[in-house]
């Protein structure tokens, strides 16, 4: 199979790979997928005291789409407010990195692994998980 | 033998050096000996086999049955047992649907395994259609025949047994003198799918009771599109042909035979009959060196399949916690296999190794690595020390890595399938 461009540079230089205290209380953690698919992803947020996102981290265990993917999202989470982190549409991540249609899966994990950090980081701070915008 | 041509070659309108080749399970480049060989059956000698009236036809003829004596020689057989086939799926279609279709009215069961080759599963399932029973007899967890479960499922209406010789995905050895013993008392033909074992492991019909064996051409270092199938005189195994036409290979196998890939067929049988105690020996040396690079550096890698029954050109291991195809990727300069769900159209996991009861997880991360005649040492240590790096790296970017060496048990988490 061919990897478009932006999937082969994600995944020779992945951006922001690593790990937050996920006790932070300033930290958001979204683990989807599971290791009998072939795809897990953990993406981390840390939410400055505006309400901004001011990083993010991924660790993902899956193919060079699902790599891409996350790695992609931790740079678009960037500076954005939480509703306009969650606002990101995994069309827009297929769409950026050209993914094959057996691919597409990747990008919604990537998606679902914005809204579990977002929904984790919210749970901590008392509010109640915002329903997903549909 | 020394390494061929291609090594120094690039890629086609790059200048990247071509991967290093490593799926020696997928197919083999021809032997140049072989190649040499078929030369003349293309130009001077093009005649065609089956004509009696003229020495185009003779010579032509000759090349045919001097291949068809080296293919015999190398599993004991008589050459007249042997019925040259498109390849080792022909075989196997043959073997298996004109097998059952022939002795119909008397037996209509078939014994097979559920690690078998797509071409035996696919054959059998199609049978079933037609009205036939098939048994598809699980494995043990190294990947070999429980010969009591097999020993059960053949009863009196069990027409033929189908078990290969070795795997191409785990390469273990089945035990075929006992699953022939077996079915020679109860009565059932054996047939053996050996596109994986033929010349590369000590085989003979007589002792090992096989009464059809498949033969694939370009898995033993000769040209694709050519295959064999042996067939047992005495007593005699009877069947239904596929392929109608002018009568050719005794009535099994209509269709004027492709002279230059029958000589390159038989060529490269008889290489591996002068050369397989030393071919096994060089492998075995080559398997053990990339194993051990690999342990030393590598913690939780696992041999799929059974640690001794099995071929030396073959090894299938699993990764722990790095995904196949992230892997794969990872190593595109070595030509690998992966069992992987992401490198074929479905989703699933390799079936073999679910088969084998390696865990959905672990099957994920499994790649093939096949050794051949043209691996040299060099080319071992090169892809040891990029999987190696590769698997580092990766593992630094794996959440289930990263739980597992906080301690967490991966399986007391609640995964989200999706």
């Amino acid at each position: 199979m061919a990897y478009s461009d932006k999937v082969v540079d994600h995944y020779e230089n992945p951006r922001n790979v690593g790990a937050f205290d996920k006790d932070d209380s300033a930290v958001g953690t979204g683990l989807v997928g599971a290791p009998a698919c072939g795809d897990v992803m953990k993406l981390q947020i840390k939410v400055g005291a505006d309400g901004i996102i001011e990083d993010a981290k991924f660790k993902t265990f899956g193919c060079g789409s699902a790599i891409a993917s996350s790695s992609l999202v931790t740079e678009w989470v960037k500076g954005k407010s939480l509703d306009e982190a969650a606002s990101i549409r995994n069309t827009q991540i297929a769409q950026h990195l050209a993914l094959p249609p057996v691919k597409i899966h990747c990008s919604v994990l990537a998606e679902d692994a914005i809204k579990a950090a977002i929904e984790d980081y919210r749970s901590k701070h008392g509010a109640a998980p915002k329903a997903a915008n549909s | 033998m020394t390494g061929t041509a291609q090594k120094d070659e690039r890629r086609a309108g790059t200048n990247e050096p071509r991967p290093i080749y490593l799926d020696y399970q997928a197919t083999t480049p021809m032997d140049p000996r072989v190649l040499e060989a078929m030369m003349p059956y293309f130009t001077e000698r093009f005649g065609n086999p089956h004509s009696r009236n003229h020495l185009h036809g003779w010579e032509a003829e000759e090349g045919v049955e001097k291949a068809r004596a080296q293919l015999a020689a190398v599993i004991g057989a008589d050459e007249r047992e042997i019925v040259f086939t498109s390849g080792a799926t022909e075989s196997n279609n043959l073997a298996i649907a004109g097998v059952a279709r022939f002795y119909k009215d008397r037996r209509n069961h078939i014994v097979t395994l559920v690690t078998e080759h797509k071409c035996v599963l696919d054959t059998c399932r199609h049978l079933e259609g037609e009205g036939f029973e098939v048994t598809y007899l699980p494995v043990g967890k190294d990947g070999l025949v429980e010969l009591a479960a097999l020993e059960a499922a053949i009863g009196e209406r069990t027409v033929l047994v189908s078990i290969m010789g070795v795997n191409n995905e785990i390469g273990v050895i089945q035990p075929l003198a006992e699953i022939g013993r077996l079915c020679r008392a109860k009565g059932a033909f054996f047939h053996t799918d050996c596109a994986q074992a033929y010349g590369k492991i000590p085989l003979d019909v007589e002792a090992m009771n096989i009464d059809l064996m498949s033969i694939s051409g370009h898995k033993i270092y000769g040209p694709k599109g050519i295959g064999a199938l042996y067939v047992r005189r005495k007593p005699r195994v009877r069947m239904q042909a596929l392929i109608h036409g002018g009568g050719q290979e005794r009535g099994m196998r209509s269709g004027t035979l492709p002279t230059p890939l029958c000589v390159g067929l038989g060529e490269a049988a008889a290489i591996c009959q002068r050369e397989m105690a030393q071919e096994t020996a060089r492998l075995e040396a080559l398997r053990d060196r990339f194993l051990s690079r690999i342990n030393a550096r590598l913690p939780e890698v696992f041999m799929n399949g059974d640690a001794t029954n099995r071929i030396p050109g073959n090894l299938n291991l699993s990764f722990a916690y790095v995904e196949g195809e992230g892997l794969m990727m990872g190593i595109k300069d070595l030509s690998v296999s992966s069992g992987s769900a992401c490198t074929s159209a479905s989703l699933e996991p390799s079936y073999v190794l679910r088969a084998l009861g390696v865990e959905e997880e672990l099957a994920h991360t499994s790649l093939r690595i096949g050794f051949g005649r043209f691996t040299t040492d060099a080319e071992v240590d090169y892809a040891a020390d990029r999987i190696i790096a590769a698997v580092q790296k990766l593992r630094e970017m794996s959440p289930l890595w990263e739980m597992a060496q906080a301690g967490i048990d991966l399986k007391s988490i609640q995964w989200a399938a999706h």
